[in-house]
């Protein structure tokens, strides 16, 4: 094969980033070669995007080593998630990238190159060089960013890594950019294709390497995979033992129906799904729809645990104390004023039944690990009388010990008749859930009760099963 | 397409105040009208530039009014009499502005708040510098600001010249172009190898060099100087800049939509006047018509949306 002639775009040898005592990527060793189409696939967590930032310099490996037989130029990356300029137009969005451009009259060869991408990319587009990006659709706006991705500026593009391109294309435009894909790959250039339309990566990949955990699960030719494979592959996480059905208080009427889903006294309901499929949306929506009526008064009937702690969740100058109490303040007041001895027992009685790790209450909230200071957001939310709980993917980022601690806790609180709304990235937890909702493209693609909540039948509804073509 | 229309509204709201001024007094239909009618929206117009610098890169600056007054005092003491140091004053002026923008970007630190707080820097080294009003324009200064082109009145010419300017230079060349993408997304900036810090920097001394240029023209046509001579220039600035079809975020902004702002400011405040309005519901007066043209323009944009 000529492919193995060719000095590889890039190689990894053994790569690893640790985050604190995360291990997103652990030891990984990979090499993409010119005219090769490398499928990346995995489940969320796996270290894909890990993987990405890796190669295209976001950060160094915290082990291992990255290196670019060929130097790096050449090597470009398209972001899931929009990354352009929306207040320059497509031209200028594209000089932003081009060092070559300066002086005089940049504007027309901008212009001439961003045009000559985007026709060999989308035929037909019908985007004009010189419209603001905000005036474009997402859908143009990926499309822009691909081309920009692939355009020459001042060499030539040598391995382009794709992060889900298409979450935002239709099918048409999506068929355009496979066929430039499978086109560049004829004509000597590297790819890295991450996607979860399984259908797509058959169609553009001559090679699939499948990420678990931090950690290369299989790693051959694309042709050596068929699709149960595949999904097999990408894998089990060993449940945690059978649940324990015993204890668990029978469940009581609805209390929730919105967004598609419905929601019973003590039951503990899961969001599912790969990762940035609606569910964040759908959560804060129906939180929000919960407690944002102004004649509700005192006591909401929801709370939220945040999982993104620094945006939504910790008061970073505060106490320990005074984060935990913010909820029940105003429960607790003794006619307007604080009460300090209540909210320092309610603080101590919360500390023992959760765990919190120490030694003094007032101590700020940022002295905590990330784990005991998910718990103290856990406490903040139990604390108060609200009977529904919604959880944004608390457990990001937290070890697995709190995990199994929270997990008692939230078993516990549902048996005393509170109903829990979990949005969770990893599918052990979602395996804790009464009932499981898969979201899909930002609807709800399978509702599973009881036995069906499975590794692989939330992998099967997530990730799209039919053809691409 | 829209772009383009967004320039439209300062147009027409400058015409609509322009027909009523002179509907209200046909006399300041010449050229010595115009000239006494805009004369002081030179400075006004400059320091308006120099806050949409900051507003272009996601800050604000409220320090601008402080340093303008700074800048007349020492363009009105040490300019004038002793030239050199004067100038090299105005130039470590313009250093420490583009110091404070990479302070700000490397320690993470809100403008609003740094700023606030030079402004204080500011007016206490103008107030050391003139404890009483006093000093002189230089008289080079003098002469630029009185200057009486043919046809066409000093303030129209400087008005069209700096807009013409800080067009190319915002607008149209590479660097205004990168500096207007740290407004619209900052981390796909740095992502294509640019340093955010120096961008920062570049866009505060940017602002630093308007600030002194408009602090020298105030000089020039007041012919003195006194600490707190341009304080209200902070907020005309903001308004300028909003007026002229600007956002306080997203990098969105217009240099000549910020000149026809300040245009429209100045305006109004001799509308009013002529209005025999008493001077204690000028100010009043004034921010009407602010609230006035940003409804319309939210109706638009509304519109705009909805389309």
């Amino acid at each position: 094969m000529s492919v193995l002639e060719r000095t590889p775009v890039v190689v990894l040898r053994d790569a690893a980033k640790h985050f604190g005592p995360v291990k997103a990527l652990n030891g990984v060793s990979l090499s993409v070669a010119p005219g090769e189409c490398l499928g990346l696939v995995g489940h969320n967590g796996a270290g894909k995007s890990t993987l990405v930032n890796l190669v295209n310099g976001t950060f160094p490996a915290s082990s291992g080593e990255v290196t670019f037989p060929d130097g790096t130029q050449g090597v470009r990356s398209v972001f899931q998630e929009l990354s352009l300029c929306a207040n320059l137009s497509v031209a200028e969005n594209l000089s932003i990238a081009h060092p070559d451009l300066k002086g005089f009259g940049w504007r027309g060869p901008a212009r001439a190159e961003i045009l000559a991408s985007l026709d060999q990319v989308f035929p037909d587009h019908g985007i004009h060089p010189d419209t603001e990006v905000d005036q474009l659709t997402i859908a143009e706006r990926q499309m822009v960013e691909i081309a920009i991705g692939f355009a020459p500026r001042g060499g030539a593009a040598r391995l382009v890594i794709l992060d889900e391109p298409t979450s935002s294309l239709d099918e048409g435009i999506a068929r355009q950019l496979l066929s430039h894909v499978k086109a560049f790959c004829a004509s000597g250039g590297a790819i890295i294709f991450i996607s979860h339309m399984l259908g797509e990566i058959f169609d553009v990949s001559s090679r699939i390497v499948v990420l678990k955990d931090g950690v290369v699960v299989a790693d051959r030719p694309a042709a050596e995979f068929d699709r149960q494979g595949l999904v097999d592959a990408m894998g089990h996480v060993a449940p945690e033992g059978p649940q324990t059905e015993t204890g668990r208080a029978a469940l009581g009427e609805v209390v929730i129906r919105a967004e598609g889903l419905e929601a019973r006294r003590g039951e503990i309901v899961g969001l599912s799904g790969l990762a940035g499929h609606g569910q964040a949306a759908a959560l804060a929506r129906l939180y929000l729809a919960q407690t944002s009526d102004w004649r509700a008064g005192r006591g909401a009937r929801a709370v939220f645990v945040a999982g993104d702690r620094p945006r939504d969740g910790v008061l970073p100058l505060w106490s320990i104390l005074r984060n935990m109490s913010v909820s029940v303040l105003a429960r607790d007041a003794k006619g307007g004023l604080v009460d300090t001895g209540a909210e320092r027992r309610l603080a101590e009685v919360w500390q023992k039944r959760i765990g919190i790790r120490t030694g003094d209450l007032t101590n700020p909230i940022l002295s905590l690990s990330g784990g005991n200071q998910q718990k103290v957001l856990f406490a903040r939310a139990l604390a108060s009388d609200a009977s529904v709980i919604v959880m944004d993917d608390p457990m990001r980022g937290v070890d697995v010990g709190t995990k199994q601690d929270v997990y008692a806790i939230v078993r516990a609180e549902a048996a005393k008749g509170r109903t829990f709304l979990w949005y969770s990235t990893e599918t052990e937890e979602v395996c804790q859930c009464d009932r499981v909702f898969v979201f899909r493209n930002g609807e709800i693609s399978a509702e599973l009760t009881g036995d069906d909540i499975t590794e692989e039948k939330i992998l099967e509804a997530s990730f799209e099963m039919m053809e691409a073509s | 397409m829209l772009a383009r229309y967004r320039i439209l509204l300062p147009v027409i709201s400058l015409a609509v105040l322009l027909c009523l001024t002179f509907w209200m007094q046909p006399r300041a239909m010449s050229y010595f009208g115009l000239n006494l009618l805009f004369n002081l929206a030179v400075p006004i117009a400059l320091a308006t530039i120099a806050q949409m610098m900051i507003i272009m890169v996601n800050d604000i600056d409220l320090s601008l009014g402080a340093f303008v007054s700074l800048v007349a005092c020492v363009t009105a003491t040490w300019l004038n009499d002793a030239p050199l140091i004067g100038a090299l004053i105005l130039l470590g002026l313009i250093a420490s502005y583009a110091a404070m923008g990479a302070v700000i970007h490397t320690l993470e630190l809100p403008a609003i708040v740094v700023t606030l707080g030079m402004s204080f820097v500011w007016g206490g080294m103008a107030l050391f510098l003139l404890p009483t009003p006093g000093g002189a324009s230089p008289s080079w200064i003098r002469t630029l600001m009185t200057i009486k082109p043919p046809l066409i009145p000093m303030a129209v010419v400087a008005a069209i010249l700096i807009a013409a300017l800080t067009h190319i230079l915002v607008i149209r060349s590479k660097i205004g172009t990168v500096l207007r993408g740290v407004g619209g997304n900052t981390r796909s900036i740095a992502r294509a190898g640019w340093n955010v810090t120096a961008l920062k920097a570049t866009a505060y001394g940017l602002s630093g060099l308007f600030g002194v240029l408009a602090g020298m023209a105030l000089v020039g046509l007041t012919t003195s100087a006194d600490a707190n001579i341009a304080l209200r220039y902070t907020l005309l600035s903001i308004a300028g800049v909003i007026l002229g079809g600007g956002e306080f975020t997203g990098g969105k902004v217009s240099p000549v939509g910020a000149v026809i702002g300040a245009l429209t400011l100045t305006l109004a405040a001799s509308f009013l006047s002529f209005l025999r309005l008493s001077p204690d519901w000028q100010i009043g007066a004034q921010g009407a018509i602010l609230i006035l043209v940003l409804t319309a323009r939210l109706l638009l944009s509304r519109k705009g949306a909805a389309t």
